[in-house]
């Protein structure tokens, strides 16, 4: 009896409609955007700021992107700095080589450096998908220093000087602002939301569930396992690419297994499939190292330290799979609080209604 | 080839699927696992709306021949017909949407995933939506999905469970879970529901229900049901057909009736009443 009158009170909860949600969350996102970027431009805040506002901006990019294979598929992928290099050089090169002006060409260079990461997640994807667990780390974390080290040996594609070997990339155009850089972060997790809220995303979450199960209910497996996997590496791309704006230099080896590690402690420690959970944690161990240059030697120890501990103390991250909701919260604020002691009373004369009929 | 006729292997079908391509047949299918064989000559034919049972004791063979007919496993020998399509070579997923759905003996749910999400992935399919039109949320997106919501609630309906969409599909009960699942083939718009012992674990009452259930979805949704069951109140109950599996081999088929008083059956399943 109980139980039924709660879900009648449920039923008269307060509902934000779905486009007044995308409103405030569009608008607290410009908000943001738009008082950093002028506490930044007006110098209110030292200059080393913006650069670490647009690194963090980089690795909320990487670490939301590595929690779709993660998170949300439930594999375990050790490559993902190898998509953010095939990214970060599909948009030097073109950024170096075209005529169009840097502020058009940059976002050209970001669908390129996304498209192209895309393909190659296809491709790595179809053969590494088949496998699970263990072996799927060691193959992707085969590939990914397949890439680097092909960066690092080859200077020309078919006879045009491109990739310049070890020597990496000079001269590109130093186009990522803090603005642009969350813009992308701002559009790489709606995109991702917006996937994984929908009938393909569902799907990938089966998979990570049980296998087995979404195979009978008509899920076509590999499909959404690669579609899942070439999506992470797109976004990875993307970053590669704003992360090439960002240095205005390219070398093969700052796409090592440690960058791949990096992103993925991230992820780790933030929840896999917990969106919020990584870009907070993308957040703090981008910021902590940044603002405690001192210690720099000893963060790849403060991370396994942390992932240790991590896994000990709550294997499922910090945020779990919680995810964050702008249109809950608000409903739970006046819900919860102001229309509390109607709904009860209202629950109250509803269950009593009831037990006479 | 594939019309139903009356030959002696075919004793499971009744008058009113005479003429009809079967939902399902099965050619004297076979699969060995290195040197055993698990299921061996297994021939059977299902009418459009026919509720067939197969019983047998432990380790006969019958969860294997779940798995034959979703393509879990590869026959070694033999063909099995969907709606009069050979299913060889195709992917479980793939025999799904020819129409053919399961539920498993070992619950198999997207636990951490909401009742209503474990309906709406089984309603995948028919939900028209491109990835780039969810990811941008366009028209066609909003549209599809408010139809999608609106069938998983009335598939809850039938076991009376729409009032727990939100709830974590792993934090229902075990009959709930039980019912999600057929819920959620269902969803699939099958033309044949294969359950896999689904009153396992369930009191008298319960069981009754469910009997009630498997009547009510067979003839509002008009799909054939097969059933693997040890509870011979509901076998004997519902199905009009019932195979019994010994072995891997049928060693019986035919009504309940027949099944009941089988010698042959009796020996090797049901079991002698006690001597007074």
């Amino acid at each position: 009896m109980d139980n039924r009158a709660n879900n009648k009170a449920n039923k008269k909860r307060f509902e934000l409609p779905v486009w007044a949600a995308y409103i405030i969350n569009l608008g607290l996102f410009i908000a943001f955007i738009s008082l950093f970027g002028v506490l930044l431009s007006s110098g209110a805040l030292p200059g080393f700021i913006t650069k670490v506002a647009m690194l963090i901006g980089i690795q909320v990019i990487l670490a939301v992107s590595l929690n779709v294979s993660t998170g949300y598929l439930g594999q375990l992928p050790l490559g993902h700095a190898g998509f953010m290099a095939v990214g970060a050089y599909a948009s030097a090169i073109f950024m170096t080589h075209t005529s169009i002006p840097a502020g058009i060409a940059f976002p050209i260079g970001i669908v390129i450096a996304a498209a192209v990461a895309g393909l190659f997640g296809v491709l790595i994807g179809i053969p590494a998908l088949r496998l699970k667990g263990d072996y799927l780390a060691i193959i992707t974390l085969g590939f990914g220093e397949i890439i680097r080290v092909v960066l690092l040996n080859i200077d020309s594609v078919l006879g045009f000087k491109l990739t310049n070997g070890a020597a990496g990339l000079q001269n590109i155009p130093k186009t990522t602002t803090f603005v642009n850089a969350w813009l992308m972060v701002g559009l790489t997790c709606f995109l991702i939301h917006t996937f994984i809220k929908s009938r393909h995303g569902r799907a990938v979450l089966s998979i990570r569930e049980n296998e087995i199960a979404a195979e009978a209910c008509g899920i076509n497996i590999t499909y959404y396992k690669t579609l899942a996997f070439s999506m992470s590496a797109a976004f990875a791309g993307a970053a590669g690419a704003l992360y090439a704006g960002y240095l205005g230099i390219l070398n093969p080896s700052s796409f090592g297994f440690m960058k791949s590690i990096e992103i993925l402690v991230m992820v780790v420690l933030g929840g896999m499939g917990s969106m919020v959970g990584s870009i907070a944690a993308a957040i703090a161990l981008t910021a902590a190292p940044e603002l405690l240059r001192a210690f720099d030697n000893y963060r790849m120890i403060a991370y396994s330290l942390l992932l240790i501990a991590t896994m000990i103390f709550k294997p499922s991250g910090l945020m779990g799979r919680y995810d964050f909701s702008m249109k809950r919260i608000i409903e739970n604020a006046i819900n919860g609080d102001i229309f509390r002691r109607i709904r009860k009373s209202r629950a109250f004369d509803k269950a009593e209604g009831e037990g006479e009929a | 080839m594939n019309k139903l006729v009356r030959e002696p292997s075919y004793n499971l079908i009744p008058e009113r699927d005479l003429g009809q391509t079967p939902i399902l047949e099965c050619r004297r299918i076979g699969i060995d696992f290195g040197g055993l064989s698990a299921v061996d000559e297994f021939t059977i034919a299902i009418g459009r709306t026919e509720i067939c049972g197969i019983i047998g004791p432990n380790g006969a063979g019958k969860t294997t021949v779940f798995n034959l007919l979703t393509n879990v496993y590869r026959p070694t020998r033999g063909s099995i017909l969907v709606n009069g399509v050979d299913t060889l070579g195709m992917t479980t997923d793939e025999v799904n949407r020819r129409g053919v759905a399961r539920t498993f003996q070992n619950i198999r749910l997207f636990k951490d995933l909401s009742v209503e999400e474990n309906v709406l992935i089984g309603l995948s399919n028919s939900v028209d939506c491109s990835v780039l039109a969810s990811m941008l949320r366009l028209p066609s997106y909003w549209k599809q999905e408010k139809k999608a919501r609106e069938r998983a609630r009335e598939l809850l309906s039938i076991f009376n469970m729409q009032d727990m969409c939100g709830a974590k599909a792993g934090s229902l009960p075990y009959g709930a879970q039980r019912k999600l699942e057929i819920v959620r083939a269902l969803a699939t718009r099958p033309g044949i529901l294969l359950l896999d012992e689904p009153a396992a674990g369930m009191n008298p009452s319960e069981t009754a229900e469910l009997m009630e259930n498997i009547l009510k979805i067979r003839d509002s949704f008009h799909i054939a049901i097969m059933l693997i069951e040890h509870d011979m109140n509901l076998v004997m109950g519902i199905c009009e057909g019932i195979a019994v599996l010994n072995y891997g081999r049928i060693i019986a088929k035919g009504t309940p009736e027949q099944i009941r008083n089988d010698p042959v059956v009796i020996e090797a399943y049901l079991g002698k009443e006690a001597e007074k």
